[in-house]
């Protein structure tokens, strides 16, 4: 099979988690021709400072992205359930912390 | 500025379509999310205009970084000690980066990277009027870092709370490194003034030489930037050219006091009742011819980047052309 003959380097998307404990966040993008080359370049283009511990490169292309348009179908129901948070309960003042 | 696009009129019959007559739900949408301060991601429904509007704006700044790495560039192999040279080559670096990241933001947009660079190296896409001069002495790598640098400053603090996500992330970015340019260039500049002479000289020259193409980088007055109320209009621009020019030039004065040189400007006077410096008439006509193509190093400044660009064909062929067979020789081992 052929992959075909690609003239830009594909597009990577760019994690980095800043501390050990922390979770990788989503930084940027860049061109890279491969895994390894997308790593090193997110290295130098992202982390000059100290910025990381860690970092992840996946494809643009591999990430499944949630429509604009269904917005309010995806996040509105929750906005009704106030119940599923602890401010809704109210707890006698003697209790204290709970 | 770094984003000289919203002063540079539209080619002859290519005007940018206007907010149209019919509005749509989906626009409807868009202008209460703009009016609401809130931010445009790349996903959102957007008008052509305003979508036009910032990838010519973004690519243009992206442009500006990297054209801008040339003139420092140059200095690097002759920094004055491995202290200076170390500093300058990190900054360039930046310069760098930072265009990567707008580069990024603008292909958010729906642009490719190749079109970008084919629209610098054609001379169609602009960057900013000031990497069109020379840098003559090592001063003017100083002055550059505390002047143009502070200009772009100015510019690019109010892009942070631009209303295009993608855009006003990457500038939180780059404001966050370019503060550290602005001071070494700054630093620089005092220890020379504390040198020779002749060192001194050096200093005062520079400064003369750039003060006012760094005042005709905010663009054109107010009226006369034709883009600068649509751009207001979708939270893209924040603050005024001539707004950020009077900032810079309040900001700057007590600098250079402390620095011991003088602001060529006879006019330059502090105005009790405005609370703001009065300042001299800036040359236009200059700023036009260079925006045109016809600085005095325009020609150079496109040739070296073209130059690098055909130069480093091979390497992105290469790394191109072993991907590939890397991912053959994966498919032949798992068949």
């Amino acid at each position: 099979m052929n992959t075909p003959a690609l003239k830009e380097w594909p597009l990577w998307e760019v994690f980095v988690r800043s501390k050990q404990g922390l979770e990788h966040k989503h930084c940027g993008s860049l061109h890279a021709a491969d895994a390894a080359q997308a790593l090193h370049m997110a290295r130098d283009v992202y982390t000059r400072r100290q910025e990381g511990v860690s970092i992840w490169v996946v494809p643009s292309a591999a990430i499944t992205a949630s429509n604009p348009d269904d917005k309010g179908e995806l996040f509105d129901p929750a906005a009704d359930k106030i119940y599923r948070h602890p401010t809704f309960y109210e707890i006698p003042e003697e209790v204290g912390h709970m | 500025m770094y984003t000289q696009a919203m002063d540079i009129p539209d080619e002859p019959g290519k005007k940018l379509a206007s907010v149209s007559t019919t509005v749509s739900d989906q626009e409807a949408a868009f202008e209460a999310r703009i009016d609401a301060d809130g931010r445009i991601e790349p996903q959102d429904w957007m008008p052509d205009a305003y979508r036009k509007t910032l990838v010519r704006q973004i690519s243009q700044h992206a442009h500006s970084e990297i054209v801008g790495m040339l003139p420092e560039g140059n200095w690097i192999s002759r920094a004055p000690s491995l202290k200076r040279k170390a500093i300058l080559i990190a900054k360039v670096q930046d310069e760098g980066g930072h265009g990567l990241y707008l580069y990024s933001a603008a292909e958010t947009l729906g642009t490719s990277r190749d079109q970008m660079l084919e629209g610098l190296h054609s001379g169609k896409a602009k960057y900013s009027s000031i990497f069109n001069y020379p840098t003559l002495n090592w001063a003017d790598v100083g002055v550059i870092g505390w002047l143009v640098d502070g200009a772009a400053i100015m510019n690019q603090i109010p892009l942070c709370r631009c209303s295009y996500g993608p855009y006003s992330r990457a500038m939180i970015r780059v404001c966050k490194e370019e503060s550290f340019h602005q001071r070494q260039g700054y630093e620089a500049l005092l220890v020379m003034m504390q040198g020779t002479e002749a060192q001194k000289a050096m200093v005062q020259d520079a400064v003369n030489r750039l003060w006012w193409k760094c005042l005709a980088m905010f663009g054109p007055p107010d009226a006369d930037s034709p883009h600068s109320a649509q751009g207001m209009r979708w939270g893209i621009k924040r603050i005024s050219n001539d707004e950020l020019r009077q900032k810079f030039i309040d900001a700057t004065v007590p600098q250079a006091k402390v620095l011991g040189v003088t602001l060529p400007d006879p006019d330059l006077k502090w105005n009790e009742e405005r609370q703001h410096h009065d300042y001299g008439q800036i040359d236009w006509q200059e700023f036009w011819n260079t925006v045109e193509g016809n600085g005095p190093c325009n020609k150079e400044r496109l040739a070296t980047r073209v130059k690098a660009h055909n130069d480093g064909q091979w390497v992105r062929d290469a790394a191109l052309a072993y991907t590939r067979k890397q991912q053959q020789r994966a498919q032949k081992e798992a068949a």
